[in-house]
């Protein structure tokens, strides 16, 4: 009997917390989000052991013309970022070619998913107000401020370029420069690499753009713990998020 | 500020959590990498793209071919440098003049034609680039006879689906030597030859001697060097340990158009 009353408190915090809470992220979305993660943790493991068996890189279209690398890692990356650990380009190449595919339609079925449930337009579409509020934005992420209340239904407008930047942008060039690689698939328009100035410089774009993508995920996952890990974290496993009220905001 | 405990202890429970499980994943992705059956599963994604690579590109699509411009300094020499093999170096000290490339297996006219033979057969100059499968690219001009010229004499039989290249070099202690395969498709495909010239001179060993072969679409080990036979057959499971090539054996992709 002693516990009741326990019970009875409890339950009434979870009710007014389910109040203020609301469905932040579809079930689509969530499964679609947390398939991305194991795959562009396999590719980029898998893609540093390939990287490993031969750590430069060169600009041009192949790496024998006469300049030298502008990059180069004697001893490759260490073992405990590669996959499989230790140097084994064959299975490296398998995880990373059948990531590639699981990456790929993952991706495909994102963006149709968000283009006919409206999610990108409802939630990624940068609204007027949006970009009026740029420049305090900018200044909040700076002093790692984070919008309460209202405000926290929605992303904010860095939030939505950086997501559309990555989705659209990043994600669809990485994914074009691993194409270039392929001596079969740059027979499609014979030449095509050159765009980029050649395979060796897509080799390095592909590079690049694979660790711009590791800034993304640090940045984004920094975001996460500091504006409410659980929240964030429950939010994209079960759904549901919490709105707390501007006015029990806690200053950070 | 229990509260803030709470979640301190929390956020530290979280780290702990994700640092093992991250350890535990990685030993597991490992212990996959060797077991029997997950690279099977991973074979997969090797289906998936050489299909989606031929349908996305015609059994003709030609590689780039570059100008004199592009050539590299040097052309890079990967795996043997100068076989092993004493028949090997025999044939090389008198400049192959006694070296016979032998066609046989599933082909209604045995073959055995020397270089000066090949020669003498029709002949395509290319400058492509070759891609290792390390990743490292470089651009070279090559002479030789197309494979489909040397296939027209031999005339396959219906049966037949592999083009094998057997090679001189030996590749370990137990003296297993080096040997590809690869499909009609590839075989009769205009870029695809029988290489006796680099740069404009003579094939040197170090870049496969006398004969090695261009497969302009795939990666770099599909091209054997040191070419001592080619064999027509309709499956390459009884040759090696069945993969139908010497690095496929070691777990590299039959495939190598990525």
């Amino acid at each position: 009997m002693t516990n009741l009353p326990h019970a009875q408190a409890t339950a009434t915090r979870e009710e007014r917390a389910h109040e203020r809470s609301y469905k932040r992220h579809s079930l689509a979305v969530r499964i679609l989000h947390w398939i991305n993660v194991v795959a562009l943790c396999v590719l980029l493991m898998s893609g540093l052991q390939i990287f490993n068996a031969h750590p430069a890189l060169n600009w041009g279209k192949s790496s024998y013309t006469g300049a030298a690398p502008f990059f180069e890692l004697a001893d490759g990356f260490p073992s405990w970022l590669t996959l499989p650990g230790g140097r084994w380009l064959a299975m490296g190449r398998r995880w990373h070619l059948f990531f590639a595919w699981i990456f790929v339609v993952n991706g495909l079925i994102y963006v149709v998913y968000s283009i006919a449930s409206r999610h990108l337009a409802r939630d990624l579409a940068p609204t007027r107000a949006d970009w009026k509020s740029l420049g305090r934005s900018v200044v909040d992420h700076l002093l790692l401020r984070h919008p309460a209340g209202e405000a926290a239904r929605h992303y904010n407008i860095l939030q939505k370029l950086t997501y559309l930047f990555v989705i659209f942008g990043l994600l669809p060039f990485v994914i074009l420069m691993g194409w270039a690689l392929s001596p079969r698939l740059d027979t499609v328009v014979p030449g095509w690499v050159d765009i980029v100035g050649g395979r060796q410089s897509a080799r390095t774009l592909h590079f690049i753009a694979a660790w711009t993508l590791v800034a993304f995920v640090l940045i984004h996952v920094f975001e996460v713990l500091i504006s409410g890990v659980f929240n964030n974290l429950r939010s994209m496993i079960t759904g549901r998020y919490v709105v707390e009220s501007e006015h029990a905001d806690r200053p950070r | 500020m229990p509260t803030d405990r709470a979640e301190a202890s929390r956020r530290h429970f979280l780290g702990r959590t994700l640092a093992a499980a991250a350890a535990a994943l990685l030993a597991g992705c490992d212990a996959a990498s060797r077991s029997s059956w997950f690279p099977k599963v991973l074979d997969v994604g090797e289906l998936a793209s050489r299909r989606a690579q031929r349908l996305v590109s015609s059994r003709r699509s030609m590689a780039q071919e570059f100008s004199a411009a592009d050539l590299s300094p040097q052309f890079r020499s990967n795996g043997t440098a100068n076989p092993d093999d004493s028949q090997y170096q025999a044939l090389a000290a008198n400049q192959f003049a006694d070296w016979h490339l032998k066609i046989d297996g599933l082909v209604e006219r045995p073959l055995q034609l020397s270089l000066r033979e090949l020669r003498a057969m029709t002949s395509r100059t290319q400058i492509t680039r070759h891609d290792c499968v390390e990743g490292w690219s470089a651009i070279g001009q090559w002479t030789g006879v197309p494979l489909s010229a040397v296939l027209a004499e031999a005339l396959p039989r219906a049966q037949a689906r592999y083009v094998v290249f057997h090679c001189a070099d030996p590749m370990d202690a137990a003296g297993t030597r080096y040997y590809e395969s690869i499909d009609f498709e590839d075989a009769y495909h205009p870029q695809t030859i029988l290489a006796y010239e680099l740069n404009g001179a003579l094939l040197p060993i170090a870049n496969g001697a006398p004969l090695r072969v261009r497969i302009e679409r795939q990666l770099g080990y599909k091209m054997a060097k040191y070419i001592m036979r080619i064999e027509l057959v309709s499956s390459f499971a009884h040759i090696g340990a069945g993969n139908g090539g010497y690095w496929e054996d070691q777990g590299y992709e039959w495939y190598a158009g990525i």
